[in-house]
């Protein structure tokens, strides 16, 4: 790419309304990025970049996003184009209409140039249950991008688009954000819209942005946060601007260190990054504080019981009668089993199969009840964490990027989104931001949580460090 | 032997939109055409809660007495069946927006007040239509208009002991929710729809076993399957053949019922919170204005009629069967003080010419006013009781007052005596061996002389008049 493109969607933004840039000339350059690199990478699903070039084209360079492109993961929805959430099940599955947040974009000027790979209706953590292709990690391209946001994590990572919208269970724009070397952000829940977004937990799903700077979040959250009356979840609340809260410096903030995570395994060099955090707030007019979320190590067991007995219940209706894959059977139940059986891969299977169980008779209390009884006390003891600290810094994953195919036991899998669940399951804003690179050059991510709306305060946070530690605002 | 019945009762709230989209709730269109991502459940549409089904469901809680929660909850209840879009229903299980609650009904032993259990809220589901040879191969056809339409469900504690009380719980709360405006009550358009729970045991003091039976489309059925089965388990217990605890079809066309395949009977819905929808908060605002806006309800209005105006229970019953038509006696109770011949004169003449109509009164131009401006007239004998029969259908079609009616029927009483008497001459001379009848004693002829009379001025002569003249002239 010609080296005085933009890098942020900041800059490019500054360079269209200065007409050093025209939308559809950088739109062009991307196009030869994508051709060059995505046959590599395999970030996207479906690329329109036909479309999104002539939609440059009347672009307004007043609007927004001026014409940037953005890439949307492939379980929103964009009227008129594919929305396959990385299943056979909605193989040619095209969207009847458009996502509110989707819209959002639009309306500010944004052009999609394409649908991004994920694991399937979004379980996982690395991409590789995406039922066509595994998406490669553009740092390195033997590695996982992570997931299931992988696909718009490695669109932003490799040039592809200035920005992605991603969605955010457990941790699925944060994780795979960190593995990037970008930042994915997670808004507080029923901040940003969820309507057009395909159902997977549906009290912990979560639309978030992907940017290459904290700024660029808080960009994209200016346009994606508002209120929808076709979210009966979807918070009312004051205008922020979300950019114009970015503040220099830490000063006066209290940055806290949870005290049971202390103990966790991880890789050296995150730890350092950790401490390399502390430092940089310390210098920046921060205290640091450590607390206390007892149960917090609990987050992981109870996730793994809402989550799927949520996913149970919304992925129920892709059964093969109204829309997407059918496979006759000889009566109805034996047309809803060949075509479930064939539509899914197995992790959503042994999601559908746990959630349906930790919801059945005689199994309620002590699995699902019990879950949500946790997911209370945890939630209760974040926000009492956050009465004393005014942002918590966690790593955002236990490891840097492995490489396809390393892990193979979904209980591994799990075990890594340890960091991310806890925001999921409060409904807190959370954060992860590049924060150096580990002896092989890959990315590190940290992560930030905030008490509910207060996005813009833990932006501002992260900004901070994020600068700080080397990264471009 | 003594029989158990409970009815768990499907109201659909007269909304003009589904409970979770902005879809027309309009019965009898053509299939699948009022429908959208939301109710057909497609991926990523959200479901938002309409106020307004809310608002007619605290009518009825607050109509029947219930205790509505400031907090209720709705929950999914997963099933797959093709007519279920979203393969789960949302419906409220746990925490119901009401529960507790009667309602009265009339039996052979008087008024008596049937418990409800509770009152929640929830979405119908499509309607499958399936081909007749079905078990052949044949095709099921899914209409998703009726989907996501807003349903009540009313489930009552087992309070009633025949199929004649449950027909009457089903006539009494149909009566209501018309009267509250919050639901057609139509059994055969599926606005109500009702499963029966019967038990018979020989032990006065316990339950039988509890037979739950569906398929029920009206309430003749209703009464029907209870009927049929009330029967059945007594020949049960009986032959000491045990009875299961069962779902069983009524067969509409014979009259009986048939145990349900266990796997249509039996599931396990796995209910959990819905976690689209927040909790439903029911503001003491919200629920003062609902109680503000309530009526009188049908049974107060009946008991009233008796007391203050004397009506026997019969005419109170009937005249308060329909909101419109109670109103509107007590409209016309207000103006003209003669309650006792106005509930006559609603229920004979203006009933008939109703059905001759096929209109219910609010549909015709016949006022509160008009009504008692005709039965005055019959009263102070400007026109006759057979010519207020004449005048009726002009006030019911056209809104004319009954004086402008009249006018136009020519049909003011003649009460000139000397016109009278010159016909009551000319009738005594034409009838002279019935004259002569009269004046030898035989005071029944009168009664004929009159109606010769009558028929001589086409009915318009005043009748007391003429009989009072004839005397005179025969005297």
């Amino acid at each position: 790419m010609n080296s005085e493109l933009p890098r942020s969607l900041d800059q490019y933004r500054r360079a269209v309304r200065t007409h050093v840039l025209s939308p559809t000339e950088y739109l062009q350059e991307t196009r030869e990025v994508i051709e060059q690199n995505d046959p590599q990478v395999r970030a996207f699903l479906h690329l329109r970049l036909d479309a999104a070039i002539s939609e440059s084209k009347a672009a307004k360079s007043s609007s927004l996003l001026a014409g940037a492109p953005i890439a949307i993961k492939d379980n929103i929805m964009m009227a008129g184009e594919p929305c396959t959430c990385g299943s056979l099940m909605l193989e040619h599955y095209v969207a009847p209409y458009t996502a509110t947040a989707v819209q959002a974009l639009l309306s500010a000027g944004a052009v999609v140039p394409g649908k991004t790979n994920l694991d399937e209706f979004a379980m996982g953590s690395s991409t590789e249950n995406s039922a066509f292709f595994p998406t490669h990690n553009p740092q390195d391209l033997s590695r996982v991008p992570g997931g299931s946001s992988g696909g718009s994590t490695a669109a932003v990572a490799a040039g592809f688009a200035l920005g992605a919208v991603g969605s955010d269970t457990g941790g699925s724009v944060r994780q795979p954000a960190a593995f990037c070397g970008v930042v994915g952000f997670k808004p507080t829940y029923g901040l940003v819209s969820r309507y057009g977004l395909v159902a997977f937990g549906s009290s912990l799903d979560c639309i978030g942005p992907i940017t290459r700077s904290v700024r660029d979040a808080a960009i994209m959250l200016n346009i994606m946060a508002v209120h929808d009356p076709r979210d009966a979840t979807s918070l009312r609340h004051a205008p922020v601007d979300y950019e114009a809260s970015l503040q220099p410096s830490l000063a006066g903030k209290r940055l806290g260190i949870i005290h049971e995570l202390q103990g966790l395994d991880v890789q050296p060099e995150i730890a350092r990054a950790m401490e390399d955090a502390r430092r940089a707030a310390l210098q920046s007019g921060a205290s640091v504080v450590e607390v206390s979320v007892p149960h917090i190590l609990s987050a992981l067991p109870a996730y793994y019981i809402i989550a799927p007995a949520e996913c149970s219940a919304n992925l129920g209706r892709f059964d093969g009668v109204r829309y997407g894959l059918h496979l006759e059977g000889r009566d109805m139940t034996e047309t809803y089993s060949r075509t479930r059986n064939a539509g899914f891969g197995s992790e959503v299977k042994r999601r559908i199969l746990i959630g349906a169980f930790v919801l059945s008779a005689g199994y309620y209390d002590a699995y699902y009840k019990k879950a949500t009884d946790v997911r209370q006390l945890i939630t209760d003891e974040l926000d009492l964490a956050l009465q004393s600290a005014d942002v918590l810094l966690t790593p955002t994953t236990p490891t840097t990027a492995f490489k396809l195919g390393a892990v193979s036991d979904p209980l591994e899998m799990y075990k890594a989104d340890v960091f991310t669940i806890p925001a999921n399951l409060g409904g807190l804003p959370a954060i992860s931001f590049p924060a150096g690179t580990d002896e092989s050059g890959l990315p590190i991510g940290l992560q930030l949580m905030g008490p509910r709306l207060g996005d813009a305060d833990l932006l501002s946070a992260a900004n901070v460090l994020f600068t700080s530690l080397g990264g471009a605002s | 032997m003594i029989t158990t019945i409970g009815l768990e009762i499907h109201v659909q709230l007269a909304t003009r939109s589904k409970m979770f989209c902005g879809c027309s709730t309009a019965f009898g269109d053509e299939p699948n055409t009022h429908i959208c991502p939301v109710c057909l459940g497609l991926p990523g549409a959200l479901p938002v809660l309409n106020a307004t089904a809310v608002q007619l469901a605290i009518g009825i809680a607050m109509a029947l007495g219930c205790q509505l929660h400031e907090v209720s909850e709705f929950s999914r209840k997963n099933y797959f069946y093709p007519d279920l879009p979203k393969s789960y229903q949302i419906t409220q299980y746990d925490r119901p927006i009401a529960t507790g609650g009667s309602l009265p009904i009339a039996t052979a032993g008087g008024t008596r007040a049937i418990r409800l259990t509770r009152a929640h809220i929830e979405e119908d589901a499509g309607k499958s239509m399936h081909a007749a040879d079905i078990t052949l191969g044949g095709e099921t056809l899914v209409d998703f208009n009726r989907c996501g339409v807003p349903l009540i469900e009313i489930v009552t504690e087992p309070d009633m002991q025949s199929g004649d009380e449950a027909y009457e719980f089903l006539r009494s709360l149909r009566r209501l929710v018309r009267w509250l405006g919050v639901s057609s009550g139509d059994m055969e358009k599926g606005a109500m729809r009702c499963d029966v729970n019967v038990s018979v045991s020989p032990d006065p003091s316990r339950h039988g076993t509890k037979v739950e039976i569906k398929n029920l489309n009206s309430f003749r059925s209703v009464k029907r399957a209870i009927d049929y089965e009330e029967q059945r388990q007594a020949q049960c217990l009986a032959d000491g053949t045990p009875i299961p605890m069962e779902t069983r079809h009524f067969d509409e066309a014979l009259g009986t019922t048939a145990p349900m395949r266990s796997k249509e009977a039996s599931n396990d819905y796995r209910y959990f919170p819905e976690p689209d929808l927040p909790l439903l908060m029911l503001g003491a605002a919200e629920l003062a204005s609902v109680r503000e806006h309530l009526p009188e309800l049908p049974w107060e209005m009946q008991a009233r009629f008796e007391s203050e105006f004397g009506l026997t229970p019969y005419d109170a019953a009937l005249l308060t069967e329909e909101r419109s038509t109670a109103e509107f006696f007590q409209r016309t109770v207000v103006i003209s003080n003669n309650p006792r011949k106005i509930a006559t004169y609603m229920e004979t003449e203006v009933a008939k010419l109703l059905n001759e109509r096929g209109k219910t009164l609010s549909e015709t131009m016949l006022t509160p006013e008009a009504l008692a401006g005709l039965l005055t007239m019959v009263e102070s004998g400007i026109i006759s009781n057979t010519a207020s029969k004449d005048v009726l259908p002009l006030l019911v079609d056209t809104g004319v007052t009954p004086d402008e009616a009249v006018r136009k029927l020519g049909l003011e009483q003649v009460s000139d005596t000397s016109a009278i008497e010159e016909l009551a001459r000319q009738v005594i001379i034409e009838n002279a061996a019935q004259a002569e009848q009269f004046r030898s004693g035989k005071e029944a002829v009168l009664g004929f002389l009159v109606g010769q009379l009558m028929k001589k001025s086409k009915g318009k002569a005043n009748p007391k008049l003429a009989g009072e003249l004839l005397r005179k002239l025969l005297g």
